[in-house]
């Protein structure tokens, strides 16, 4: 008799329990599929808007070089010719200096004083872009002009240095987009760092190799995985950053040049630059529409890639 | 193998180009930091935070009153919208079946999510609403900012439920409270710190994001009324890009204030979400 009631009561408690628990938990699994469902839809709905511009130029939206929105010529290669070196610049500044700050506050510094140089690093990271155009054209753009005139004349024949044309140019933008994504790299780098265990460390140490050469045999070695991922999830930044690029690039579309001291533009910036113009155009407006899908794309790819790194060495780890 | 003397010079080398690296990250942010302060604290005063732009863009004096106020208005929109839906994402992913296929697929594209370039979000709010409603908005610019929210919210509310104790959450059910009570009772309340600490880093991301704003708020020189969201609203981030922008001095001037504003701002959020950690460390020891 009272094993059948406290069966029965257990029965209907559960009963009542059910829609509750039942409601919340599919609350939370709806919240959580809002990520999923607005990252499709934000590719689809855009796509959808920029429909006019890709079936007006088709392809060669990215294929050609030729962006002239008065005579609805779309050809954006430039911009993407622009994204590209203006990242290359600052991957190549940004790396080597990002994976050996990393080492130094995981490896090298004094524990208190390592913490706080971290700090520091990732304020770099809270600085607002539009910071970083305002500090970049009144105060870095006066700064590497001679230097940029300097490499230019003593370095011309190079292509690369040659034909100095202005400090607004790939060259500073890269410069602005690599201290940008160097807080991002070293940190990530940081936590990659990290998880190499302490035995193969102290292993290295104990057989006598000095700092570097544990470093060498055993933290770098096991890192290098994660530290692409560090350096493609900075890449992906730097491809998508707006602001900063559209203060410091000089947003001329349709130059690709190998000279890096020349004005250009980027597909963000473009975007950024020429939106209001585009306000009473249709098919122009859907073409800068069609760029940012683009742009979506390439970094869509580049993150899942990262993403992808990473998680597959948490695995192994 | 090089001689042992060759070998500590090798590894100074290279001690000295790693703190040759530090500096050369420190020393950008040194200058950034002094040149705001510098050429922002001159106009700084208490009508810099409520004044519109003045009318003249010659003239000085004004502020970013409306900037000021529209980047209140849609980082509070921002995270009316994306809070509650990020907490409630983390509590699944964290809470139920944190190792099933949907929490493992949001995790990931969350993680993805948060390198989606801030301006293709604005292009997508302004095809969404700007196209729909015909008009830049406040609603426009809040909804963007809290896409660009959203993912920080889902995966730092997630690694602060994670930290709350298994002991916890088997208690409240060994006393027999339903699921969802101890999750809403028992987990949140003790996951708050983590969590307001995630909401105040995604906040200070949020305000200082221009790209977005550019294609959904628009931006607005007059000081629109706290209560109005339909018009197009001032940014104090679009404040400072246009204003950078002028040949004017008196322009210029007021976008360094604008930028000095902006960063302490964000200081200020980062130092409140750093202490909020530090107090509940402290509390659990």
């Amino acid at each position: 008799m009272t094993v059948l009631s406290a069966g029965r009561l257990a029965a209907g408690r559960r009963r009542a329990r059910r829609p509750a628990d039942t409601l919340f938990r599919f609350a939370t699994a709806a919240c959580a599929c809002i990520v999923l469902i607005l990252l499709a839809g934000m590719l689809i709905r855009t796509t959808w808007a920029a429909w006019p511009a890709f079936s007006h130029s088709g392809i060669s939206i990215v294929t050609a070089n030729n962006w002239n929105p008065n005579v609805n010529q779309f050809g954006g290669l430039s911009f993407i010719y622009g994204t590209l070196v203006t990242s290359v610049i600052a991957l190549v500044l940004a790396v080597p200096v990002s994976v050996l700050i990393a080492l130094y506050l995981t490896e090298a510094a004094p524990p208190g004083l390592g913490t706080w140089l971290g700090y520091l690093v990732d304020l770099l990271a809270a600085v607002p872009s539009v910071v970083y155009g305002l500090w970049g054209v009144f105060v870095l753009v006066p700064f590497v002009t001679p230097i940029w005139q300097w490499l230019s004349s003593h370095l011309g024949f190079i292509p690369l240095f040659s034909q100095f044309a202005s400090g607004r140019d790939f060259a500073t933008a890269g410069v602005i987009l690599a201290l940008m994504i160097t807080p991002i790299i070293s940190a990530i780098s940081r936590e990659i760092f990290r998880t190499v265990p302490a035995d193969e460390r102290e292993s290295a140490l104990a057989l006598g190799a000095t700092r570097w050469e544990m470093i060498r045999l055993a933290v770098l070695p096991r890192s290098r995985p994660g530290v692409v991922a560090a350096v493609m999830l900075g890449f992906g930044r730097a491809v998508g950053e707006t602001i900063a690029v559209a203060y410091l690039i000089g947003g001329i579309p349709n130059k690709i040049t190998p000279h890096l001291f020349q004005q250009g533009s980027t597909i963000a910036a473009n975007i950024a630059l020429q939106f209001n113009e585009a306000a009473s155009l249709p098919l122009f407006k859907a073409a800068l529409i069609a760029l940012g899908v683009v742009l979506f794309v390439i970094t869509l790819v580049i993150n899942v890639a990262a993403r992808l790194i990473i998680q597959r060495r948490g695995r192994l780890t | 193998m090089s001689s042992l003397a060759a070998r500590h010079r090798r590894d100074r080398i290279m001690t000295g180009a790693m703190i040759v690296a530090v500096l050369v990250a420190i020393i950008p942010l040194g200058f950034i930091l002094a040149d705001v302060i510098v050429k922002g604290a001159g106009q700084l005063s208490a009508s810099f935070f409520t004044q519109p732009e003045p009318f003249v863009a010659t003239a000085s004096g004004g502020g970013f009153g409306a900037g000021i106020r529209g980047t209140i208005k849609m980082v509070a929109l921002g995270s009316v919208v994306s809070v509650p839906i990020g907490v409630l994402a983390a509590v699944y992913l964290s809470e139920y079946d944190p190792r099933g296929p949907l929490a493992t697929v949001v995790r990931f594209f969350a993680d993805v999510m948060t390198g989606i370039p801030s301006i293709f979000v604005g292009i997508f709010v302004f095809t969404a609403i700007v196209l729909v409603t015909h008009s830049f908005s406040s609603w426009a610019g809040g909804l963007a900012l809290g896409i660009l929210m959203l993912p920080i919210i889902v995966r730092t509310s997630e690694e602060a439920l994670r930290l709350v104790p298994g002991a916890l959450r088997e208690a409240a059910l060994a006393l027999g409270v339903r699921r969802w009570r101890t999750i809403v009772s028992v987990i949140l309340p003790t996951a708050l710190p983590g969590i307001t600490t995630g909401v105040l880093l995604a906040i200070a991301r949020a305000a200082g994001e221009t790209a977005p704003l550019l294609l959904t708020a628009f931006g607005n020189q007059l000081l629109a009324g706290w209560g109005s969201f339909n018009g197009p609203e001032a940014a104090l981030t679009l404040e400072i890009f246009a204003n950078s922008r002028s040949p004017f001095p008196a322009q210029q001037a007021r976008a360094w204030t604008g930028a000095l504003v902006l960063i302490l701002g964000i200081l200020v959020l980062s130092l409140i979400a750093r202490a909020v950690v530090a107090r509940r460390a402290r509390g659990a020891r």
